[in-house]
């Protein structure tokens, strides 16, 4: 089954709205929540992992949309430019989702991009700007 | 007993028996010490971290006619250099920043471009743009120049580090409420990450603690190439509390090195971006030990366990210069990825590559054994632990004015 990944907005009037739960029992979507800042009566955002049939998925996009809710597919690409790491480490015990974590063996990096929730924190972090987005 | 000569000798030969810092610890569990002490000839160490007090000069030839740069400004890639030397002389520092950086004026700063990557692409075999300004004189008429320049096109380029390869640095923590980004990194609040900086078992510096073979005239691997150490490093202080191995529980030495920037690799000398901190060097360092006697041996032979460091919050005790500990760890228990600060449970991380450090000790070994790197006795030991050396804060002094107005 297919899977995307999205950011929802939500406007401060919003925010109260039951919508993962909607997105589950109405459109039979599995839902994953990668991130999620909600503050009740002001703006809220939400990144979602979305999986479930093709029709289920395009409805429940409709159905966010219809809502006020504002929706935006998640394309930003995390990069690990190998080359430039030296695997000091730095960057594994701050990343929230685990993508990068360190091999205990050979204490080198390894980066799961399966775990990636574009957070972003790892380019911070990382004193060779061995880590890079693309959107 | 053996000597430094006689290692050579076998080195010579091809009969030396080289080991690094994590393989002889193994080979000491199967033979015990006085047996690995007479086999073993040499253990070999690595490090690859962060180190500020990084540097190199230049003499860039002369132009025609003459500029006196010395007393003038110069800048290579917009970063400023030190002119205060020769007139075709010039120090150029790993920490050093463009003018023109906005700094943390937006916080946290990226301090993206530096001393420490201007090095980096020169020993990469890159040009760089040199500018520099100058007051004239008879002797050295011109007062402007802009050229590309490399490497190769330099007389000299030496690395000169004025402080390197901690022996043993702090765990950095935060207990405030907000992120802060320091030189180790940025710390999460209330204990959010524990960030530390050595590779422990394989630091040269633990692997010889009280400096017996370390000194002045060894010969090393440094940034991919043959160096030096020249002096002991700046806030170099041996009298420390240490552990019945010798290894100090808190930082302690240091190493000043010098060696030839032509002779050395891009992959061992990087620059390096600390966010809201500043640009750094990443320095690769590797030192040969000579097994003189076992005393020696069972030192190089530190397992990480064996070694402890203090836990130190960097949100205000650090930078109140409030000596406070928040506890003391082992390497192992920091390697984990996992320590426990007041009853909670802290993931790790690292500034010091680990990996790359076991590189440059392999390395090493490879040079030696092939015949290529022969060991240097040192001609003058740095201070150790009955120096009596006092590491000194600065004290404020004011000025006394003649006319207060």
């Amino acid at each position: 089954m297919p899977t995307t990944k999205i950011v929802l907005r939500f406007p401060p009037e919003l925010t109260d709205q039951p919508v993962t739960y909607k997105l589950i029992k109405e459109y039979d979507l599995m839902v994953n929540i990668l991130r999620g800042h909600i503050t009740p009566k002001e703006e809220g955002m939400l990144v979602l992992e979305l999986t479930g049939k093709k029709k289920q998925l395009n409805q429940g996009m409709k159905y966010l949309a219809n809502l006020g809710v504002e929706t935006q597919r998640l394309s930003k690409d995390i990069r690990w430019l190998k080359d430039r790491c030296t695997h000091c480490t730095a960057c594994t015990s701050l990343c929230p989702g685990h993508a990068l974590q360190v091999e205990r063996d050979t204490m080198m990096v390894n980066f799961d991009r399966d775990k990636c929730i574009a957070c972003e924190m790892c380019i911070t972090v990382c004193p060779y700007s061995a880590m890079e987005v693309q959107f | 007993m053996k000597t430094v000569e006689e290692i050579n000798e076998k080195i010579k030969k091809g009969k030396a028996l080289v080991l690094t810092a994590e393989e002889v610890i193994d080979f000491v569990r199967q033979k015990g010490s006085k047996r690995a002490a007479e086999q073993v000839d040499i253990v070999t160490t690595g490090t690859f971290g962060p180190m500020c007090s990084s540097g190199a000069y230049f003499n860039v030839g002369h132009s025609k006619p003459r500029i006196k740069i010395g007393g003038g400004k110069a800048y290579l890639n917009g970063v400023p250099a030190y002119t205060g030397l020769a007139a075709v002389d010039i120090f150029l520092g790993a920490t050093a920043i463009p003018d023109d950086d906005p700094r943390n004026a937006v916080f946290p700063g990226q301090f993206s471009y530096g001393g420490g990557h201007v090095i980096e692409e020169l020993v990469a075999g890159k040009e760089v743009r040199l500018t520099a300004t100058a007051y004239g004189t008879d002797c050295y008429p011109r007062k402007r120049i802009e050229t590309r320049i490399s490497l190769a096109d330099m007389n000299e380029a030496v690395l000169f580090n004025p402080r390197n390869c901690y022996q043993n640095y702090n765990v950095a923590v935060n207990v405030s409420d907000r992120a802060i980004y320091t030189y180790m990194g940025v710390l999460q609040p209330r204990l959010g990450n524990a960030n530390y900086c050595s590779a422990g078992q394989l630091n040269p510096l633990f692997c010889d603690p009280l400096y017996r073979t370390i000194g002045i005239g060894t010969r090393i691997f440094l940034g991919g190439g043959m160096g030096y150490v020249i002096w002991n490093g700046t806030q170099h202080n041996p009298c420390v509390p240490r552990t019945d191995l010798g290894m100090p529980r808190v930082p302690a030495g240091t190493i000043a090195l010098i060696g030839d920037l032509k002779g050395m690799h891009p992959r061992w000398l990087r620059g390096t971006s600390f966010r809201g901190y500043g640009v750094n060097l990443t320095v690769g360092i590797g030192i040969p030990i000579p097994i003189v006697d076992e005393e020696i041996l069972v030192q190089a032979a530190v397992r990480d366990e064996d070694i402890v460091t203090q836990i130190v919050d960097y949100s205000q005790s650090y930078p109140q210069r409030e000596s406070e500990s928040l506890g003391e760890v082992t390497y192992a228990q920091l390697k984990s990825g996992e320590i426990t600060v007041d009853g909670k449970e802290v993931p790790t991380a690292s500034l010091s590559s680990y990996a790359m450090a076991r590189e440059i000790a392999d390395i090493l070994k490879e040079w030696i054994q092939g015949g290529q790197f022969f060991l240097a006795k040192c001609v003058q030991r740095l201070p150790s632990r009955d120096s009596g050396i006092v590491f000194k804060g600065l004290q404020e002094k004011p000025f006394r004015t003649r006319n207060p107005i």
